[in-house]
């Protein structure tokens, strides 16, 4: 797999204009590249600047001072906006207010008729894409009749009809119950992993974040921290400084190192943890 | 002890005899003491949110009764626009029904339809904006000027301010980071302990409600297949799965423990108890290896 960047940014710095003039500050000067085919999670805590962020990454959201380049495009540039929609696609909170027809497929089609791309190649790319989010069984169904999950996976799949190379998630789970969920989550590792889609996951859930393999924190508009989620979920002390917390199994294991005994500190699922205490106890 | 506030033999079903009929509630009996601070977990759709919009006659039941202090809530219109303030409900998202030019006049929309007095009007929106930590000079902002954390504790002030002693939330920490869902929380609590209202907090934190409950009353298709403390809900760990509703990492994790023969105890769902669990686990492994 290619490893040159599909999204980057220079010095990207962003504020919101107000009436009073007075405009706060929501990046600054953030220099980033995410790789194509990586598979990134974007932490912080409400207005840190992620979801701004986020919105630069396929110019729903224009710098204010630097740039951002969506494979080597200008976001700025208008005559690339078409190109650089089609490459990154986004997914939003709220699955009621992505969904637009009264049909799944008709739906997943919304995007790719709007391209005006023939209609043989539209059924296609429909089928293929609610086969990749599993929904295929549902392509007739009305989306208002579908479980949380099965909508956010719907929206999932009107992106892919899109065929990005990149697919950036704004808290995609979090109106969703544990099993909706896990139905997004494994949905999204499969698009990386089997169809070789870059992901850019915002979240606040911890156990989420865990599952990629870069986690770039955020804090007051700036990258505080940029590694492997093993790595950042070992500064404890220095995320729950802002705000955020760590996976619970990482969180036993910083217990107990403070009770002084010798635990891994980068368990960041369950077995991980399971693995570290069978040694630790046997 | 008599319950605040108690379902007898509930069934509600949607769009009665048409093809959409739906039964959401099955013959639920549900009962909660006063002061009580209980959990509603169960999957979207099970039926959780029909109950609780029950409670404060929200939704009239199909069959069966819904008492609050030991009296049905139909039983008079009197009394159920009583029970209506008495019984205060915080919806999903409830920022999103903000809607006054400021957040005092927004807190104090409640009170005002009770009919108090305004000395007390404003007793109580100041006394509720304290409770979820919002200082005076908030008071005179725009709502829609707030972040979403302080929003949606403002709409939270609002219920409050009608001093209720049932306060039922549904799911109030829905998209807030960890900060913003430990604020609420800790909001919740101290009203609980202040006002010694009955909590009935809805949620798909396993946790949350581990962490913040006395009780777990699980709702599952309609019904409540169980419900009691912590230790005892979560010694379903099979069964909860099954229904999709997962349990506490910790659980999963001392659960693992013992299916490979590590004595350890099962009733363990947070970070403090898996601690002591393994520390005194390590301390019997060492006894026994001196003998």
């Amino acid at each position: 797999m290619s490893h040159h960047p599909i999204i980057q940014t220079e010095h990207l710095t962003f504020r919101y204009t107000t009436e009073e003039g007075a405009a706060p500050t929501v990046l600054d000067e953030v220099t980033l590249s995410i790789e194509s085919g990586s598979f990134v999670a974007v932490l912080g805590h409400n207005g840190s600047g992620k979801s701004t962020l986020a919105k630069h990454m396929n110019a729903i959201l224009l710098p204010s001072g630097g740039k951002v380049y969506v494979n080597g495009l200008d976001t700025t540039e208008e005559a690339h906006l078409l190109d650089i929609r089609r490459q990154v696609g986004m997914v939003f909170q709220n699955p009621d207010n992505q969904i637009v027809a009264s049909v799944v497929e008709e739906d997943v089609a919304f995007a790719p008729e709007n391209l005006g791309i023939p209609s043989a190649e539209i059924r296609q790319r429909v089928d293929q894409a609610l086969a990749t989010v599993g929904m295929s069984d549902y392509a007739r169904h009305a989306p208002h009749l579908l479980s949380g999950g099965q909508k956010q996976r719907v929206a999932i799949a009107g992106v892919l009809a899109m065929r990005p190379r990149c697919i950036v998630l704004d808290e995609p789970t979090a109106m969703l119950d544990p099993v909706g969920r896990r139905e997004v989550m494994s949905t999204i590792q499969a698009l990386n992993r089997d169809e070789g889609i870059t992901v850019v996951l915002i979240t606040h859930h911890m156990d989420e974040a865990a599952q990629a393999d870069r986690l770039i924190v955020m804090q007051g508009g700036q990258v505080a921290a940029d590694a492997h989620p093993s790595q950042v979920f070992q500064n404890v002390d220095g995320l729950r400084a802002m705000g955020l917390e760590v996976p619970q199994p990482v969180a036993l294991m910083y217990e107990l190192r403070r009770h002084g005994l010798n635990v891994p500190l980068d368990a960041l699922t369950v077995d991980d943890c399971v693995r570290a205490l069978k040694l630790l106890l046997t | 002890m008599n319950p605040i506030i108690e379902t007898r033999q509930l069934t509600h079903i949607y769009s009665q005899g048409t093809p959409f009929e739906h039964v959401a509630l099955d013959g639920v009996n549900f009962s909660a003491q006063p002061g009580e601070y209980v959990a509603i977990i169960g999957r979207t759709g099970s039926g959780k949110s029909t109950l609780i919009q029950h409670l404060n006659g929200l939704l009239k039941p199909s069959s069966g009764q819904v008492l609050f202090d030991g009296e049905d809530i139909w039983s008079t219109k009197a009394y159920t626009r009583a029970v209506r303030f008495q019984v205060g409900l915080v919806f999903q998202y409830p920022e999103y029904q903000l809607f006054e030019e400021t957040v005092y006049q927004d807190i104090s929309f409640g009170p005002r339809n009770m009919g108090l007095d305004q000395e007390e009007i404003d007793r109580r929106v100041r006394q509720s904006a304290r409770f979820v930590g919002l200082g005076d000079e908030v008071l005179d902002k725009s709502p829609f000027d707030l972040s979403g954390g302080q929003k949606r504790r403002v709409a939270i002030a609002g219920v409050i301010a009608m001093e209720p002693s049932v306060l039922i939330l549904d799911e109030p920490t829905a998209g807030l980071d960890p900060a913003g869902s430990a604020q609420i929380l800790e909001n919740i609590r101290t009203y609980h302990q202040e006002k010694g209202a009955c909590i009935l907090l809805v949620s798909h934190s396993m946790e949350e409600v581990a962490r913040e409950a006395e009780r777990l009353v699980v709702i599952h298709r309609g019904s409540i297949p169980f419900s009691g403390q912590p230790p005892q809900v979560f010694a379903h760990a099979a069964e909860l799965e099954a229904m999709g509703l997962g349990i506490p990492a910790m659980t999963q994790v001392f659960a693992r423990l013992r299916d490979i023969g590590i004595s350890v105890p099962p009733a363990v769902y947070t970070i403090q108890q898996a601690r002591d669990a393994v520390l005194d686990a390590l301390k019997r492994k060492g006894q026994a290896e001196w003998r």
